[in-house]
């Protein structure tokens, strides 16, 4: 088997992710070769190049793949496509963007979102918001797959693959990148941190997350919210923790003023430990919390950040 | 202009599915269905556009069992022009249906289609990039914003760290995300209406795309469980486990 790796990067720094996709191809077993598209991307690749596993890889550096058009990308992909057996990408927005793609153009299903892998053709993944887990089972020449990455222990850094140069292929010219606005922060990015403070619908408004930002900078935790949270405007929506926002799996999750819904609780119920602060005892996210502290929290937030 | 919409029959969001006793499959006996939710944003964004002048014509198209008429009707009450329903005997898979999708934009050549992101059942997010693959046209995936200008769209995407704005030749592809609009209710009198609007029933055959699924399922479980913990007194209380029980602090 040979396995081709698409890593997720932003120019500068392999996103941590890419260390979980690995993993997933390890347990599929065979040669690990990870592409990396972008621009500028000498440093990328020698990160990538040290992932424990990876035996190849390919690098291709060039404007149109700085911004990850998923025209582009996909392109690119399919060209380097031939003798692989399983093509995998993280199940980002940015995997998700460009690997169905990849899929159609090789007249192949994709297998979206993976969490496990049984064997080299069969695989499971949650279905309806994570209430059903389903093992589907792939024949066709190709596996396209991607991965939730935390499903996946990250692979270590004791590689020390080969870097190859691959050709660029042409713009495809029917889109262009025209602006980003990234959400700056000096805490850890939700998906990867070891530790998760989240605020709800409890928190009355967006001015006393700040309650929640001084007890996750104690912690050195990432923030995120619920559905409730962001739809009510208290926070912007890439915080949001959900079925529709981002899957975490913190070694500590704190829910703060989270009634616990589905649809939120698809996002975080892999969590290694969750603590659940509401008022309302009768609320669902107890029915999942190892550690649940009935009380308000304008009173509990305070107090648990004096006390760390 | 015209848009076209592919809308999906799914299980009512409100709904909790369980999984049937055999683990053959999830069971929608007596469950309550409706339109897939993105998909409904996409309708709704659709007749907005369509409103604004920037559209002439939104056509509905629908791929399922019968009953997936119910869905396209819904759509015509929104606000949508006709209706193309194409009944298949199994679930189509993603790739059947993008291929379809082609089939239908090459008969109705659109100059946007908008799709949702994913449907609430399968979770896969990926037919509307395959329809994009499949006739080469852009994608702007996750859309929180379209903004159609002469011959080009600008979409403001959902990514992982904010937001992105793309600008894509048309006809282009649009997937919607949740913030994109709020839909509509639908009213009785809209409803009466919808009845009357034209409905072309279709079969996969006409379009000369075989149904055929190379990815099955072996098995379909419930997820592990959580039980649930203790209820603690205090902070205190809380920040003694944290650290001395659970060993998660330091």
């Amino acid at each position: 088997m040979s396995i081709l790796v698409i890593a997720e990067h932003n120019n500068s720094e392999l996103a941590p992710v890419t260390a979980s996709v690995v993993a997933a191809a390890a347990q599929i077993g065979g040669e690990i070769t990870v592409l990396i598209a972008g621009k500028n991307t000498a440093s990328v690749a020698e990160s990538a190049a040290k992932l424990t596993g990876v035996n190849k890889v390919l690098h291709c550096s060039a404007d149109q793949y700085e911004h990850a058009l998923a025209e582009n990308v996909a392109a690119l992909v399919v060209s380097a496509a031939s003798g692989y057996t399983h093509i995998l990408a993280a199940a980002t927005t940015s995997g998700k963007n460009f690997m169905p793609r990849v899929a159609a153009i090789l007249d192949v299903e994709q297998i979206s979102e993976i969490i496990s892998v049984e064997s080299a053709d069969t695989f499971k993944r949650p279905i309806y918001a994570g209430n059903a887990i389903a093992t589907v089972q792939s024949n066709d020449s190709v596996k396209v797959l991607t991965v939730r990455g935390t499903s996946f222990d990250a692979v270590g850094n004791e590689g020390s693959a080969t870097i190859e140069e691959l050709a660029s292929v042409a713009d495809a010219g029917v889109s262009q990148f025209i602006s980003e606005e990234l959400a700056v922060s000096d805490r850890p990015e939700l998906t990867s941190a070891g530790i998760v403070v989240s605020g709800g619908r409890g928190m009355q408004n967006g001015d006393n997350f700040e309650l929640l930002y001084k007890v996750a900078d104690k912690l050195g935790a990432a923030v995120g919210a619920s559905r409730a949270a962001v739809d009510e405007g208290f926070v912007p929506n890439d915080m949001q923790v959900g079925q529709t926002g981002k899957i975490v799996a913190p070694e500590l999750y704190i829910a703060v003023g989270i009634s616990g819904q589905i649809q939120h609780l698809a996002g975080m119920k892999d969590s290694k430990v969750i603590v659940a602060i509401n008022k309302d005892e009768e609320a669902p996210i107890f029915q999942v919390a190892d550690y649940g502290l009935v009380a308000d929290l304008f009173d509990a937030l305070p107090e648990l950040e004096a006390a760390l | 202009m015209k848009i076209l919409v592919p809308v999906k029959r799914v299980v009512d969001y409100n709904v909790k599915v369980r999984v049937k006793a055999d683990h053959s499959d999830v069971d929608l006996t007596n469950v309550k269905m409706d339109i897939n939710p993105f998909c409904d944003i996409a309708v709704e964004e659709a007749v907005r556009l369509k409103e604004q002048g920037v559209a002439t014509e939104v056509v509905v198209v629908s791929i399922g069992e019968a009953k997936a008429e119910e869905q396209i009707r819904r759509s015509m009450a929104i606000g949508a022009d006709r209706g193309i329903l194409i009944t298949t005997e199994q679930a189509a898979s993603s790739l059947t249906v993008a291929k379809l999708l082609k089939a239908v934009v090459e008969q109705e050549q659109p100059g946007l289609v908008i799709l949702g992101k994913q449907s609430i059942d399968t979770d896969n997010n990926q037919t509307g990039q395959m329809l994009a693959a499949l006739t080469g046209m852009a994608q702007g995936t996750c859309a929180s914003k379209v903004t159609v200008e002469g011959d080009s769209v600008q979409v403001v995407r959902e990514i992982d760290g904010g937001l992105q704005t793309v600008g894509l030749k048309l006809p282009a592809i649009v997937t919607t995300d949740l913030r994109l609009n709020e839909p509509r209710y639908v009213k009785l009198p809209d409803i009466m209406k919808a009845k009357r609007k034209p409905l072309d029933k279709k079969t996969p055959a006409d379009f000369s795309v075989e149904v055929k699924n190379t990815v099955s399922t072996l098995k379909v479980e419930p997820p592990a469980q959580r039980e649930a913990g203790i209820k603690v007194g205090s902070v205190a209380e809380l920040i003694d486990k944290l650290k001395n029980e659970a060993k998660v602090l330091s």
